[in-house]
């Protein structure tokens, strides 16, 4: 265990993991959407720095271990390095050797999964079965797991979700309530790590002449150009 | 004895993607309504939401519940600039199809419908799949919204460069991206905690 993890209101995770610099093009753009940006650090924290009473008691090394986890399987570099990081600040070395693992052997493309059977089991598609390696469950516990196996399903084949995957999760210990959480988690993290890596990708792709203006832009090409 | 999850023998779930008005089911108990203290109702944000069982079963959780309906609202019904609203929706109900989330993608698909006046080219979505030929701004918007649902992400400077081309600014271009984005969290939600269902007839 390293430094400590104590993620704040004003640090935002999306401009750091995306490297948007205060007063810079994205960051305005960012803020176009205030409320959406504030309530993106709002989510992060409630999930991975919850506030008292707590609603669900499941802990939050086991929380980021799953955050590390999913990071790895959507393979953004920025986003997996901060959540290992994180990770190791709350855990054994031992848990999160076990999760690398569990994460590199779980990679795999999505979104894959079956449909209603009917019309549209033509465009089912195959994938794998991700299962916990039989070394690893020892230090990872039965409980936490069973939610690596969720956070697998939601990450990469959602659509193949059934009432006996939540079964299994309530049958390993898990409460109802632990079990939004974990669900929470990993789709948020399916959203923020596509927010930082589209966020990156529109700013190392600026546009040709950011926001033009007809006094500021070049002269402007006559009628004969534009038809050319 | 554990906690059991719940199931609907008598419910008939869809077959097909469609823009018809759908149920939705949860597998493990919401919270009771008379359960619901200030707390939980701040998470629900509209007190109306306490109505839904899927608000009701977030709620178990009401601080997240309440940061993500916060961002939902702000990306997709904020009205200042950015991705025109049917666009948006064109964004979410893109998303939807490639997870196969086909109770989202019929709420979205209705609002995309709705905004853009596009039926027909919304249901060619819902039919035909992310492939499907919209025009070339649709197909740009959806395009995007699908590279950046595939895990791993997908989107490239290729995509950008086509939201450009069909009159996107980076706003809109930010707004487009995070609709997408956002219902890569909603879809897992409602994929996950319980089930569609074609709505029951009236009696």
């Amino acid at each position: 265990m390293t430094s400590a993890w104590n993620p704040s209101e004003t640090d935002d995770v999306i401009d750091q993991l995306a490297g948007i610099q205060p007063g810079s093009h994205l960051d305005a753009v960012r803020r176009h959407r205030l409320q959406a940006r504030e309530q993106a650090q709002q989510s992060y924290l409630a999930l991975l720095a919850p506030r008292a009473p707590l609603s669900s008691q499941w802990p939050l090394n086991e929380r980021l271990a799953v955050a590390a986890f999913v990071a790895v399987l959507h393979q953004q570099p920025q986003v997996q390095r901060f959540y290992r990081d994180a990770l190791a600040t709350q855990a054994s070395l031992a848990l999160g050797k076990a999760i690398e693992a569990e994460a590199a052997q779980g990679l795999a493309r999505g979104p894959y999964g079956q449909y209603p059977q009917g019309p549209l089991s033509a465009e089912d598609q195959a994938g794998p079965v991700y299962v916990v390696a039989a070394q690893n469950r020892a230090v990872l516990g039965e409980r936490l797991s069973a939610g690596l196996a969720h956070a697998h399903l939601l990450a990469f084949h959602p659509r193949d979700a059934k009432p006996a995957h939540l079964q299994a999760l309530l049958d390993a210990g898990w409460s109802a309530t632990d079990i939004v959480v974990l669900s929470q988690l990993v789709s948020f993290l399916a959203f923020q790590i596509r927010v930082v890596a589209g966020l990156r990708l529109l700013q190392a792709h600026p546009a040709p002449s950011p926001s033009p203006s007809p006094s500021a832009s070049a002269p402007q090409p006559t009628a004969e150009e534009n038809a050319a | 004895m554990s906690e059991q999850t719940l199931h609907y023998p008598n419910s008939t779930e869809p077959q097909v993607f469609t823009q018809a008005q759908l149920d939705w089911l949860p597998w493990m108990e919401p919270l009771p309504e008379a359960e619901l203290t200030p707390r939980h109702f701040d998470g629900l944000v509209d007190a109306s939401r306490a109505k839904s069982p899927y608000f009701r079963l977030l709620a178990r959780d009401p601080d997240t519940l309440g940061a993500r309906t916060r961002t939902d609202k702000d990306i997709f019904y904020n009205p200042d600039g950015g991705l025109p609203r049917a666009e948006r929706e064109l964004a979410a109900a893109a998303t939807s199809r490639l997870n196969g989330c086909i109770y989202c993608a019929s709420v979205h698909a209705r609002f995309a419908s709705h905004f853009s006046r596009r039926e027909e080219d919304v249901q060619k979505l819902l039919d035909q799949g992310v492939q499907a030929d919209l025009g070339p701004r649709w197909n740009a918007i959806v395009a995007a919204s699908v590279a950046l649902t595939e895990t791993p992400l997908a989107l490239d400077a290729g995509h950008i460069d086509g939201l450009r081309q069909n009159g996107l600014d980076d706003y809109a271009i930010a707004d487009a991206l995070q609709g997408a984005a956002f219902f890569n969290w909603a879809n897992r939600l409602m994929l996950s905690l319980g089930e569609p269902a074609l709505e029951t007839a009236q009696a």
